[in-house]
């Protein structure tokens, strides 16, 4: 009775097979919507900085150095990887890829820094007017995250702090 | 040399003691699936032991919050010596989502010394296994940091003398490079 009842466990036991996977010697495949990191294309960037105005996790850092450059730092540390920055990227320029093996020893490894042209006003050569508190909460203008610190900061001017203001010159925009 | 370390010190298995100080749960529930037969760790020799002191690797989930940064400090010091502390998760590694409320310290990093980061919200039950791998050196790491310099502009540009317009009329021409 017990040896009946042992093989038909042994023969149970025989027809499950193995289920466990061989993970790290075989590529497990993701399914098709996953979203991994996000990965950056610096070609199709133009930089308008919605990405990091919408990222919850504030991962995504804006300095402008000058009026031609900005650099734009993805930091990788905290993304939940929501997708929210491909979603509003006018040119799609972030792509979530399937990337999911992200184990590092530095979590420095995850940044992005992108170093990107910004074009002036073709007509003024400036961009930006004087900005209304409204248009401070928006952020726009420029931006000066602290890039050493890793920090996100709320701020956004109209004028760099270097560059001479020029205030006889009154831009007319919209 | 931390490797060459790593393998020699941990070469056998490694048993661990998963930490969470205040996490969302998401985390827990991914390394008891790692756990589990499908993804079965155990034929690393990884065992979930239930008190700090038996174990060599600390799993921390979840950010340094001010009112268990003492308690993980005192579960940290209580391993014995040779230690690795993995943080899993987007918590762990860089604070989380509230990184900047008043109850969130920050990352775990800055209560205890870490040595190896998934991160992921929460990662998938197989970048965790990919980091223990990583960790005893079975594969090599992935990622690296990337820099990218835009060599033109992406969006066409206008030359200004072409916007003043002839015969009533503004011509826009492309200029290659300005």
């Amino acid at each position: 009775m017990s040896i009946a009842s042992k093989l038909k466990e042994a023969m149970v036991g025989l027809k499950a097979g193995c289920v466990t996977l061989d993970y790290p010697a075989q590529p497990r495949p993701v399914a098709e919507n996953f979203r991994g990191r996000p990965v950056f294309d610096a070609q199709k960037c133009i930089g308008c900085a919605g990405c990091a105005n919408n990222c919850p996790a504030r991962e995504i850092l804006v300095f402008d150095v000058c009026q031609e450059i900005r650099i734009l730092q993805y930091l990788g540390r905290r993304c939940t990887y929501c997708g929210r920055c491909a979603e509003v990227c006018p040119e799609k320029a972030i792509t979530m890829s399937h990337d999911y093996e992200t184990a590092t020893n530095k979590i420095g490894d995850m940044q992005q820094r992108l170093d990107l042209f910004m074009s002036t006003c073709q007509r003024c050569g400036r961009c930006f007017k004087e900005t209304s508190p409204l248009e401070t909460l928006k952020l726009k203008g420029y931006r000066f995250d602290d890039l050493a610190q890793e920090r996100w900061i709320f701020r956004s001017r109209a004028y760099l702090e270097n560059e001479p203001v020029v205030d006889d010159l009154k831009i007319e925009l919209d | 040399m931390l490797k060459n370390l790593c393998q020699r010190m941990f070469g056998r298995s490694l048993w661990v003691y998963h930490a969470n100080s205040g996490g969302c749960n998401g985390c827990d529930i991914e390394v008891l699936n790692v756990l589990t037969p499908y993804y079965d760790v155990e034929r690393f020799g990884i065992k979930l032991v239930g008190s700090p002191r038996h174990a060599d690797v600390m799993l921390c989930q979840g950010p340094a919050m001010r009112a268990t940064a003492r308690a993980l400090r005192c579960a940290y010091e209580a391993m014995p010596a040779p230690k690795l502390v993995f943080a899993i998760g987007g918590c762990a590694c860089g604070g989380g989502i509230w990184h900047d409320t008043y109850a969130v310290l920050g990352p775990v990093e800055k209560v205890i010394p870490v040595n190896f980061y998934i991160p992921g919200c929460p990662p998938r039950p197989e970048a965790i296994i990919y980091g223990v791998a990583v960790a005893v050196g079975l594969v090599d790491k992935k990622v690296a940091p990337v820099e990218f310099k835009q060599l033109e502009m992406p969006i066409p540009r206008y030359h200004p003398a072409d916007l003043s317009g002839r015969d009533e009329m503004v011509v826009y021409e492309k200029v290659e490079k300005l």
